[in-house]
């Protein structure tokens, strides 16, 4: 078992035919992910080739879902096209959206989550601005290398790419049930609230690793969120100490505004109820490796 | 990006919102035809992008031109706060008789937006609301509905704004509104937002934020950067589409992602306590990308920072394989040879994940003296540190 994505689950892709998505999907195929089609109304009807596996393309997330019973879309339209790409893998109900596209104007971002809310929430979505969720072993959908790490019993959610990387990989030869990457945008569909919740209801995730950085309080509202609901050990790791206020560090979010959002506010936070926060990644990999050691 | 506070003044008028007559200028000279053009009383602001103007003397009354030219004179130059004052604002002055507060922002723990009003405004409302939270309203605003009359009207109600200005202000809440979602903005605040003598509502003033994500649906948003105040090795770095900050350090940083490079900065400033307090120079994301071209031009504004002693490039291959990073990184420096660079500067390279093994073979059989090869992040942020060190 995993969180979210399993080797059950049936993946489409919102932009198949382009050029980062057609990549992915090929990486996604060889990571043993069952990508079963794609979406794109102007090339409905035609099939694409990865290697040797022809994936259908369909002319909407419904169409796709209704022929193959896929549960779980990755989208990797341009940022112009995102709100329109989500609103209709809502509209059609699916299970999970993975949000890869970065550069989402957040006003579409605020616009597709309030749509979502109104739908009853019926549809998980995690990003944009993110990498994606992997279940090593089982399924990857997004562009997480599959070849880190493979499974284990550790479950990881981070805010940015190349740390869940890093983070794999120094714990590799111990293994993930899942790992989440919710991007780093100011508005996401999925919170660290949202993966810790399912991390500790997971019976194959044993610890959590929870990778944050500066911008605002949600790493705050973790750790609150750790003392009255998690019951399984939990490391953290915070970007952005040195970070000067009031400069946007590559991901949008990223951005201490006046005396909010800073590292060492979260660091605290998340001491506070327990939590053993590393200065480095390395130090992070470490005291994690300590406590699967204690078993 | 945050507007000065003569933009937002321009951007809400253009939303036909009221707000008063006035100009900016970056000269005396240009402060008198403003006056000249307004006539009578005006306020002469100065424009930078802190609080606290009106203490640091950078706001004054003016009688006629050549009062408004002597005032112009006084704060033109003026140091903020460490901002020099390049630009006044002028306006024609308002009999204010009350001030109010109110704003839209992203509310990023509720993934939505927030109005806050207040009936107390013209002072810090972060202060209004821990001192008198009852004064203070903040309603969520659904993205999908947005604030339309009914739901302006129950935000003026709950706020407690006088009768006689009610109507007014739910035109400004429902123009406001209009104005914040069709600019892609991610705040606008007015503080205060004034009554007047005859009972008129005026916005007297703006601070607003635009969405940088959504500059391709704004070609106009471009023109309110201010050039003259933006960093020449942010700006050389933007015409390359990088995504480069200036910091104040001497350790160069070049990594790809965001959360792995300021993570970066971080190690390399707790090694700089071992190595006489250097920290990191820079924050430079080259992405996933990492192309031969990408770190050559990467390096190349790195580099040419004066402040630069030591160059740390940190790379974590994730779908990027790292031999060909390395290739990169070796083909950057005969690039910039090429170019008629003369690099002198160390760099500490660390490579790890997919492909390192043969990434750094290639370092190795570089056999370049200036590029050195440390295989642990921690590591080498301690290496690039007393590397700056000695170089300082």
């Amino acid at each position: 078992m995993a969180i979210w994505l399993t080797k059950d689950s049936k993946v489409i892709v919102q932009g198949m035919t382009g050029s980062e998505g057609s990549k992915h999907t090929k990486r996604m195929l060889a990571a043993g992910t069952n990508v079963v089609g794609g979406v794109n109304p102007r090339k409905a009807g035609q099939s694409v080739d990865f290697d040797g596996t022809a994936l259908p393309v369909f002319a909407s997330v419904a169409d796709a879902m209704k022929e193959t019973g896929a549960d779980v879309t990755v989208i990797f339209v341009p940022p112009q096209f995102t709100k329109g790409a989500v609103i209709e893998a809502i509209d059609a109900g699916i299970e999970l959206a993975v949000v890869i596209t970065e550069g989402v104007p957040v006003h579409d971002t605020a616009a597709f989550w309030a749509y979502n809310v109104a739908k009853g929430e019926r549809t998980r979505i995690i990003g944009p601005n993110c990498p994606g969720i992997a279940s090593p072993g089982a399924s990857n959908a997004g562009i997480i290398p599959a070849d880190i790490t493979g499974s284990g019993r550790i479950g990881l959610v981070s805010k940015s790419g190349t740390l869940t990387y890093q983070m794999m990989y120094e714990l590799r030869d111990i293994g993930f049930s899942t790992c989440v990457g919710i991007g780093g945008d100011p508005i996401i569909g999925t919170t660290h609230i949202d993966a810790l919740a399912a991390f500790e209801a997971d019976p194959d995730t044993d610890a959590i690793v929870m990778i944050g950085e500066i911008g605002g309080d949600a790493e705050e509202r973790a750790a609150e969120f750790i003392k009255a609901n998690v019951t399984k050990p939990v490391v953290g790791y915070i970007a952005g100490f040195t970070a000067p206020p009031g400069k946007t560090m590559g991901h949008a979010g990223a951005i201490i505004s006046g005396s909010a959002g800073t590292a060492d506010a979260k660091k605290a936070a998340l001491e506070a109820v327990g939590v053993k926060v590393g200065k480095t990644p390395t130090e992070t990999a470490r005291l994690m490796r300590e406590i699967m050691s204690a078993g | 990006m945050d507007l000065y506070e003569y933009q937002g003044r321009d951007l809400f008028e253009r939303h036909g919102l009221p707000v008063l007559a006035g100009g900016v200028a970056t000269t005396p000279e240009e402060a008198r035809a403003i006056a000249e053009r307004l006539g009578g009383r005006v306020v002469v602001k100065a424009q930078v992008k802190v609080g606290g103007r009106g203490k640091a003397g950078g706001v004054k009354l003016a009688e006629g031109a050549e009062e408004t030219v002597a005032r112009a004179t006084d704060i033109l130059g003026m140091d903020i706060k460490g901002h020099t004052v390049h630009k006044v604002m002028i306006t024609v002055t308002a009999d204010v008789a009350e001030e109010y507060y109110f704003s839209y922002l992203l509310d990023r723990a509720n993934r939505t937006f927030l109005c806050i009003a207040s009936v107390a405004g013209g002072m810090d409302i972060e202060q209004v609301a821990a001192e008198t939270p009852d004064k203070v309203v903040k309603a969520p605003i659904d993205a999908v509905k947005g604030v339309d009359e009914a739901k302006a009207r129950e935000i003026v109600t709950a706020a407690g704004f006088p009768a006689e200005v009610a109507d007014q202000v739910v035109d400004v809440a429902v123009g406001l509104w209009q104005a914040f979602v069709a600019e892609d903005a991610t705040l606008v605040e007015v503080n205060p937002l004034a009554k007047t003598g005859e009972g008129k509502l005026l916005l007297l003033d703006a601070k607003v934020s635009l969405d940088e994500n959504a500059a391709f649906r704004h070609p106009d948003h471009e023109g309110l950067v201010d050039q003259a105040a933006v960093d020449p090795l942010e700006q050389a770095a933007k015409e390359k589409d990088l995504n480069y900050v200036k910091l104040d350090g001497e350790v160069g940083i070049i990594g790809n992602g965001a959360g792995l490079v300021m993570s970066t900065l971080d190690v390399v400033a707790y090694a700089g306590e071992r190595h006489g307090g250097v920290k990191p120079a820079n924050f430079l994301d080259i992405g996933g990308g990492a192309s031969a071209a990408v770190m050559a031009n990467g390096l190349e504004i790195v580099l040419s920072d004066p402040s630069v002693k030591s160059v740390f490039v940190n790379v974590f291959g994730g779908i990027t394989a790292c031999d060909a990073v390395a290739n990169g990184i070796v083909q950057a420096l005969a690039l910039l040879e090429q170019r008629g660079e003369q690099v002198t500067k160390p760099l500490v390279v660390r490579l790890d994940g997919n492909n390192a093994e043969a990434g750094r073979a290639i370092l190795d059989g570089a056999n370049n003296p200036l590029i050195e090869r440390v295989d642990t992040m921690d590591g080498a942020a301690e290496r690039a540190a007393e590397l700056a060190a000695a170089g300082v």
